[in-house]
């Protein structure tokens, strides 16, 4: 199967299209594929955008989309690709992507390539298979890669650990200023949008906005000490995506950002967490599958029988389980004396 | 490898403004599992084949009411196979006058159905076409 691969780095959307198709299924042939395309990847600016349903992340794509094919300081056209999320039926595993109602106006240009996705089951925001799908597209050459989730609420936060900039889209009238300081969604942010920024309420919910900003931001860097402490302040930004208001500034921004994060290293950081993410989620399913496809037939059903009657306790299931000795009674007693 | 999905975009070309029996069809194919890519209203034949090269679609359905289907339905075609898509399932429902059908279908419009069919039939024709076509 070198074909497909080939194809898709020789500029062939049709081959595109069915590698990401066969990415989606988890088809062996999609490995095999982005196993080629894999070391072509890493170049591109991958741009989350995220927020409530209905805040406008379709429109502003969309805008943001045709301001990277003609920039307004006259740089020349980025590729621009598309990964836009919607969510499955948990009833059905149907899904309806309507995302590409809001982007006609990208129709016909070959710099372009919009790809809608289902979450299929999935609850961050994205699909399980949407890191793989992305790094598909920027393996195949796009200049930025738009990553779209579904409508999120409060908790949808996958996107933080998948993109290098998270772009918040918040319109006016979606609640107070304690529903603004809740952990979660707004955390995330490396800039925030306020779209919708003409409907009635647009000065109340900025407001909002702007103090929560000032009360201080965690910075998503947090974790590796070696990182630059967060330097960075996410700007609060208002647009009119269907007008077009407020695009050119917010464009600004996410040059700004790319260019911080290659400045500061946390480019790197980022890429190099995301990897590590990846490579750990793969080894987990996969050792999960090998080891319990060594058990001997009934052992597992019998601990969780065992378990179920209370005769062991989830720890000690472990133990047995990977054959173990448990814990001296030494130390459990140690441990118990501790905790009473 | 998970299941497999059936992958269907349903598209309104031409002028008509009338997209309530195209949202039927979307909503009842949604129901069957199925996942559908909207595109709204008005798509001229080269947004509609694009969109079905990007999605990479099992299946399109074009709702047209507005009797220019003599003139989109061929020109829908003729961009999927040049595109390398002459395998996708191609349906057309709305007003389409019983004589035009034989025309249709000679082209390679795989079914039409008129006002009135249950969207279960298209459901269960499009799955025992595609589920056929390409088994798992």
């Amino acid at each position: 199967m070198t074909t497909l691969a080939e194809e898709v780095l020789a500029g062939s959307r049709l081959a595109l299209a069915r590698l990401l198709t066969l990415i989606e299924n988890e088809d062996p042939q999609g490995e095999a594929a982005l196993d080629r395309l894999f070391p072509h990847s890493g170049r591109a600016h991958w741009i989350g955008v995220t927020g409530s349903p209905g805040a406008g992340k379709s429109s502003l794509v969309n805008r943001l989309a045709r301001a990277f094919r003609s920039p307004a300081d006259g740089s020349p056209p980025r590729t621009v690709a598309i990964v836009a999320v919607d969510p499955s039926s948990p009833f059905t595993g149907g899904a309806l992507l309507g995302d590409r109602v809001r982007m006609r106006d990208l129709s016909g240009d070959p710099g372009v390539f919009i790809r809608s996705m289902a979450s299929r089951g999935a609850l961050g925001g994205l699909a399980r298979t949407t890191p793989a799908v992305v790094q598909a597209l920027d393996g195949a050459g796009f200049d930025i890669i738009l990553i779209e989730t579904v409508g999120a609420g409060q908790s949808e936060v996958e996107i933080a650990r998948l993109a290098h900039t998270v772009i918040v889209v918040e319109a006016p009238g979606m609640g107070d200023d304690i529903q603004a300081i809740k952990a979660g969604i707004l955390e995330i942010a490396d800039i925030l949008v306020l779209n919708k920024a003409d409907l009635p309420g647009a000065e109340n919910a900025l407001r909002t906005l702007r103090s929560m900003l000032e009360l201080g931001h965690p910075g998503r860097e947090s974790a590796p000490p070696s990182a630059p402490s967060s330097e960075w302040r996410p700007p609060l930004i208002a647009t009119v995506a269907i007008q077009n208001e407020g695009i050119p500034e917010l464009m600004q921004h996410l040059q700004a950002h790319a260019e911080y994060l290659r400045r500061s290293g946390g480019w790197q950081v980022r890429d190099r967490s995301r990897l590590q993410t990846q490579l750990e989620e793969l080894l987990q399913a996969t050792l999960l599958k090998r080891w319990r496809s060594s058990l001997p037939d009934g052992e597992y059903q019998q601990i969780l029988t065992d378990l179920q009657a209370r005769r062991i306790s989830p720890y000690q299931a472990l133990h047995s389980l990977l054959g173990e000795a448990p814990f001296p009674q030494s130390f459990q007693r140690g441990s118990s004396a501790l905790l009473t | 490898m998970t299941e497999r999905k059936i992958r269907v975009l349903i598209a309104k070309p031409g002028l008509d403004g009338h997209d309530r029996g195209a949202k039927v069809v979307a909503r009842a194919l949604r129901d069957a599992g199925m996942e559908v890519i909207y595109t709204g209203l008005r798509q001229t034949p080269e947004m509609i084949a694009e969109a079905a090269l990007q999605e990479d679609v099992d299946a399109v359905g074009l709702s047209i009411l507005s009797g220019a289907h003599m003139a989109l339905v061929p020109r829908v075609l003729e961009l999927l196979r040049a595109n390398g898509q002459g395998h996708v399932h191609v349906f057309v429902g709305g007003i389409i006058p019983e004589s035009d059908i034989p025309a249709l279908l000679q082209m390679g419009v795989r079914a039409v159905y008129g006002p009135g069919t249950s969207t279960q039939k298209v459901v269960e024709d499009l799955r025992a076409a595609i589920l056929q076509e390409k088994p798992a």
